[in-house]
């Protein structure tokens, strides 16, 4: 069997399994870095209203014409708000894959699945590549696979928490029922906790945060393009079972003594 | 005339999107903009008239996960 197999969403093929994002770095100039010491072929950027105050800075600008840009609707608290976002984006020239993101709990920044999964509806209709950020729940996620979605995003824990795979269980019920690749995104903080997701299966992950906010952001992506690699071929490779009980290396017969 | 620019209602006396844009001292180049809930394309700002109750927004890409 080939060691890593490439990811197809749209009409776009990823080698590699690691999504980034673009917030919270210290300097826009650590993304570009990141980006080639990670191989990332896709990451997220955000919409918002322009500040005057800010200094001319394009995100944009940033990132290598070769990366796929993922806008997402950051800011949405309605279905109708991610879509006006989402044709923002693209008319702008983002292309067409699209992260709905539609939130109105402001402490945990948990996403509204019933307003994402109106979004997914209509945005895919209108031809974008969806991929929704929703809270791992196994009839949504049909209904994401019934309304268009390219995949499905579920969240490990909250946005920015590096707290991991709080949702671990949930995620594996999902990664064993969807018919869609699954997306685990938000929350993971380590790169042993994006190897964790690709073991048990998981088609990528999503990693802003762990990574902008480490004190070297190349490292920290490269580190996590290692962790994504070997949670795959793990996964690819198939270990065997667990046991209660041991089961020796070598046979228990034949020791050297009386 | 009023409009109102992303959010706030202001006066303005730019009669085109492009007037508008170099009125508030903004760098044209990374700006998205969207009157009445319709995107213009940079291409067309010199020419795209503003009117008095307009709702305009300009926006641009910032990070974000």
């Amino acid at each position: 069997m080939k060691e890593t197999n490439a990811l197809v969403l749209g009409d776009k093929t990823f080698e590699s399994r690691l999504f980034t994002g673009t917030g919270k770095f210290a300097s826009k100039s650590l993304i570009a870095p990141m980006l080639a010491a990670s191989e990332s072929e896709m990451i997220t950027v955000a919409l918002r209203r322009v500040d005057p105050d800010s200094r001319d800075e394009n995100i944009l600008d940033f990132i290598p014409d070769s990366v796929t840009l993922l806008p997402n609707t950051s800011g949405a608290r309605t279905a109708e708000e991610a879509i006006r976002i989402a044709r923002i984006a693209r008319e702008a020239g983002c292309g067409n894959f699209i992260k709905i993101e539609v939130i109105t709990d402001m402490q945990y920044l948990l996403p509204d699945n019933h307003e994402t999964l109106k979004a997914t509806r209509i945005l895919a209709k209108e031809g974008f590549v969806v991929l929704p950020y929703y809270m791992p729940d196994i009839t949504v996620t049909k209904q994401l696979h019934d309304a268009g979605a390219a995949a499905v995003m579920p969240l490990g824990s909250p946005i920015g928490s590096n707290r991991g795979l709080e949702m671990k269980p949930m995620i594996k019920i999902i990664i064993e029922t969807s018919t869609l690749p699954v997306v685990v995104d938000a929350g993971i903080g380590r790169p042993s906790q994006a190897a964790e997701a690709m073991e048990m299966g998981a088609d990528a992950v999503l990693v802003n945060t762990a990574i902008a906010t480490s004190a070297d952001p190349a490292m920290a992506g490269k580190a996590f393009a290692m962790a994504v690699k070997a949670g795959r071929m793990g996964y690819l490779a198939k270990m065997a079972d667990e046991s209660r009980f041991a089961r020796a290396s070598s046979p228990l017969t034949g020791f050297l003594r009386e | 005339m009023n409009i109102n620019l992303n959010g706030k209602t202001i006066e303005s006396q730019s009669s085109t999107l492009k007037d508008l844009v170099r009125e508030n001292g903004l760098n044209p180049r990374a700006l998205v903009a969207e009157v009445n809930l319709e995107v213009i394309r940079q291409e067309d700002w010199e020419t795209f008239q503003i009117k008095d109750g307009d709702s305009i927004e300009l926006l641009n890409f910032v990070g974000g996960g």
